[in-house]
């Protein structure tokens, strides 16, 4: 078969675009059901979010609700919002900046008896650093002190 | 005083990059012969922005806190390699950086570059300087790294303890001379596409600019990794972090231009294609820029969260990356059809390399950005991770690496013989590793059994194309890639390995108490107080044994005091046969501590294969510095 530069250059852009559209579908499937989605403890009060899927639940750690199991390392406590409320549970070390009544993002799923199993905590870095997620909430949260004032 | 000569140099390399970006235009339309002045221009401005950079390591060093973004930064009681190091540990000062990067990089290209025909030069030039122009911009107007303030600071904020370690010193340095450095092949392929002068000649002369960045981006990345490994105290080494894949996406690109410069520079074939991931490989860069700078997105890396900043960078990255496509779809019909090739070939084995990473790069720019769309299309608030990108990169990767064996045995044009004989003795070994594994390691995950065997074939098929020659004869550029190859293969061993045969343990444990990890028999005596030049820390002591010795390690938690914070410092014994990892946690009430400890097999691997990868990247171009140097001395 007699192949013309046309040929290969047309055939070469069919591949490039057959590379692009791949990536695309590709991704559509990963992301279907491997995206974490960020829910609040009002969200998972409101039957929000299904039980066993991969999500992050971001809140604030309820003040003394930290309470440390007899193995040493599980740790469980209680995520709030201000109106509704997660109990949480975590085996692991702890991330320095994990303080009851200060921010916290958890990534786990949710347990059957509706606690939130967490494999992973992110507090916040330092006292500049705060999860975009939280931001918000934080802002909203300062705000409203000040008015009360 | 040294600020304010700092911001002068930035104004006075902005005014210059506006200059020359003009006077190329019109040496490009043939108005004028200012090839001499716009090479002159870009070199000032290459040194003016050097300068800039010079004068804000300076007010770190001496700590003058009538700088704003010192007091917020920096601390008069501090290390003073991290009291300099701090400059480019913030927004504004790794921004300066980055345009300092991008000047010297026009300013190399303008002084270095003669193989490239005048015309492409000037216009390549003044693309550079267009680029200056618009990220000069953001730092005057969005991100003055010489602001001050009246009355100075009483004393600085401090630097975040996370970043006081040697690898700030490294790692933003080496990753920002790669990530930048793109800007030139990109600056080159706008200037030859709108010279018109793409072809073999021009492949030359790019690629040695290409290698040099694909190179410091490779040892940027597997140092940053390395550093999350050690400091981030979680025994991972890819976490699939948005700010990592904004630095693996222009890898990608950049390992697929590399390939295909090579075939254009050896075969004229695939112009279009070369051009358009020269245009790709810098504009992944500025993504990259974008989403770490903006601070849209969670990270440790995101240092501030401004609206301005994030639609500033957006516009630039949105105003070149059009301008790019525009004259590519524009330039792209009128470039002659490239050299024919076999769809057995080595020119068919780089295509399907450069598709496969192009697939790679797309499921990771849609998994990292999909957070971002999905937030502001429809205001879903949801992350995007590690069991994302495993799941649709890691099969691809496993199919790259396949390639990777066969691709470099096959010749140019049209291959006659038979392949699959030459790849006979890596494939039976492939084969054989995955028999052992499904018997030896049943438990662990599919890909993690593949990848073992992949390594097992690949470790020797990298060095295939080396057999049969008289190694001192052999091109430097074989040699190159025949070590980056082997390099590719042993990080996968790496990966392969931790994945598969690494244990954990976590358990609170009383001093005295032996702990069992792998072969590993851990007694842990105690904990004592230990201090820093500006921190306070207590030190565990773990005595590890396996058979006969005693290997001491020493994790410790350290508490900062400017700004008050906690960091976990992990402490790591390093074997040929692998890393012990340890973490100590918290104490209770009952006087246990909490200790975490791994054994990684082989887990060193992973970085000797990234530095491998590197040191190949490094024989090919002193390949081109050889050339270069001969034909000076003929001349």
């Amino acid at each position: 078969m007699m192949v013309r530069p046309k040929h290969q250059r047309l055939a070469l852009v069919i591949l490039a675009l057959a590379a692009v559209l791949g990536a695309v579908l590709l991704a559509m499937w990963g992301l279907k059901d491997r995206a974490a989605y960020f829910y609040t403890p009002a969200d998972i009060a409101a039957g929000k979010a299904g039980v066993g899927k991969a999500m992050r639940l971001g809140g604030m750690v309820l003040k003394g609700s930290v309470r440390r199991e007899a193995d040493g390392v599980t740790t469980r406590f209680v995520v709030e919002d201000g109106d509704s409320r997660v109990p949480v549970t975590f085996r692991g070390i702890l991330p320095d900046l994990f303080r009851e009544g200060s921010g916290v993002v958890a990534e786990g799923r949710l347990a059957a008896d509706r606690t939130f199993v967490a494999d992973n905590i992110l507090a916040k870095h330092d006292e500049r650093y705060m999860p975009p997620e939280l931001g918000n909430q934080a802002a909203e949260h300062k705000a409203g002190q000040t008015l009360k004032r | 005083m040294i600020a304010g000569a700092g911001l002068a140099a930035l104004w006075l390399a902005a005014a210059l990059s506006l200059l020359g970006l003009f006077l190329s235009f019109l040496h490009v339309r043939g108005r004028l012969e200012a090839d001499r002045t716009v090479r002159a221009l870009a070199i000032v401005q290459g040194l003016l922005c050097l300068f800039a950079f010079a004068m804000l390591l300076l007010v770190f060093a001496r700590t003058d806190l009538s700088v704003a973004l010192v007091a917020e930064n920096s601390h008069s009681a501090k290390p003073f390699v991290y009291k300099v190091a701090a400059a480019w540990g913030n927004h504004e000062g790794s921004m300066l950086l980055w345009v300092t990067v991008l000047g010297l990089s026009g300013a190399a290209l303008a002084a270095l570059s003669h193989r490239l025909p005048s015309r492409t030069l000037i216009a390549a030039l003044g693309a550079q300087a267009a680029l200056a122009l618009g990220f000069h911009a953001f730092l005057l107007f969005a991100s003055n790294p010489f602001a001050r303030l009246n009355p100075p600071a009483p004393e600085g904020r401090g630097l975040n303890p996370l970043l006081q370690d040697p690898g700030l010193a490294f790692h933003p340095p080496t990753l920002y001379l790669g990530y930048v450095g793109l800007s030139v092949a990109f600056s080159i392929a706008v200037g030859a596409m709108l010279a018109g002068e793409v072809d073999r000649q021009l492949a030359r002369a790019m690629r040695p600019w290409v290698l040099g960045a694909w190179i410091f981006l490779t040892l940027g990345i597997t140092a940053g990794s390395y550093w999350a490994y050690y400091e981030l105290g979680w025994g991972g080494w890819w976490f699939w972090d948005p700010v990592e894949n904004a630095s693996l996406m222009p890898w990608l690109a950049a390992t697929a231009l590399l390939h295909s410069v090579a075939v254009l520079a050896a075969r004229n074939a695939l112009k279009a294609w070369t051009m358009m991931l020269a245009v790709i490989a810098f504009s992944m860069s500025m993504v990259g820029t974008f989403l770490v700078r903006s601070g849209i997105l969670t990270s440790v890396h995101a240092f501030a969260v401004d609206p301005l900043r994030g639609s500033f960078i957006l516009a630039l990255l949105a105003i070149y990356v059009t301008a790019a496509f525009l004259i590519f779809a524009l330039r792209a019909r009128t470039l002659r059809e490239g050299a024919l090739f076999e769809p057995v070939s080595r020119e068919a084995g780089i295509v399907a390399n450069n598709l496969l990473l192009t697939v790679i790069l797309g499921v990771v720019f849609i998994g990292t950005l999909y957070p971002l769309l999905a937030e502001a299309a429809v205001g879903e608030k949801l992350s995007v991770g590690a069991p994302y990108f495993n799941a649709v990169a890691g099969p691809l990767a496993l199919v790259l690496g396949v390639l990777l064996a066969v691709g470099p045995l096959l010749s140019w044009r049209r291959e006659g013989r038979p392949i699959l004989k030459k790849v006979a003795l890596p494939g039976l070994l492939a084969a054989t590793a995955l028999v052992i594994a499904f018997f030896a390691i049943p438990q662990s995950s599919m890909l993690s059994k593949l990848g073992l065997a992949l390594a097992a074939g690949l470790i020797p098929a990298a060095l295939l194309p080396l057999i049969g020659r008289n190694p001192l004869r052999t091109p430097l550029a074989t040699w190159g890639m025949a070590i980056a190859h082997l390099g590719a293969a042993v990080a996968v061993a790496g990966m392969a390995a931790d994945t598969a045969f690494t244990t954990e343990k976590l358990t609170a444990a009383r001093p005295g108490e032996q702990v069992d990890i792998g072969p590993w028999i851990v007694e842990f005596a105690g904990v004592t107080p230990a201090v820093g030049p500006n921190w306070t820390a207590v030190e565990a002591e773990l005595r590890a044994t396996r058979g006969s010795g005693v290997h001491v390690l020493r994790p410790q938690t350290r508490f900062f005091t400017d700004p008050p914070t906690e960091t976990n410092e992990a402490a790591i014994d390093t074997l040929l046969s692998g890393q012990l990892y340890t973490v100590i946690g918290r104490s209770d009430s009952e006087g246990r501590w909490q200790l975490r400890l791994w054994w990684k097999p082989l887990v060193t691997l992973i970085w000797f294969g990234g530095l491998l990868i590197g040191l190949g990247g490094l024989l090919a171009l002193s390949g081109h510095g050889h050339r270069a140097w001969r034909r000076w001395m003929a001349q």
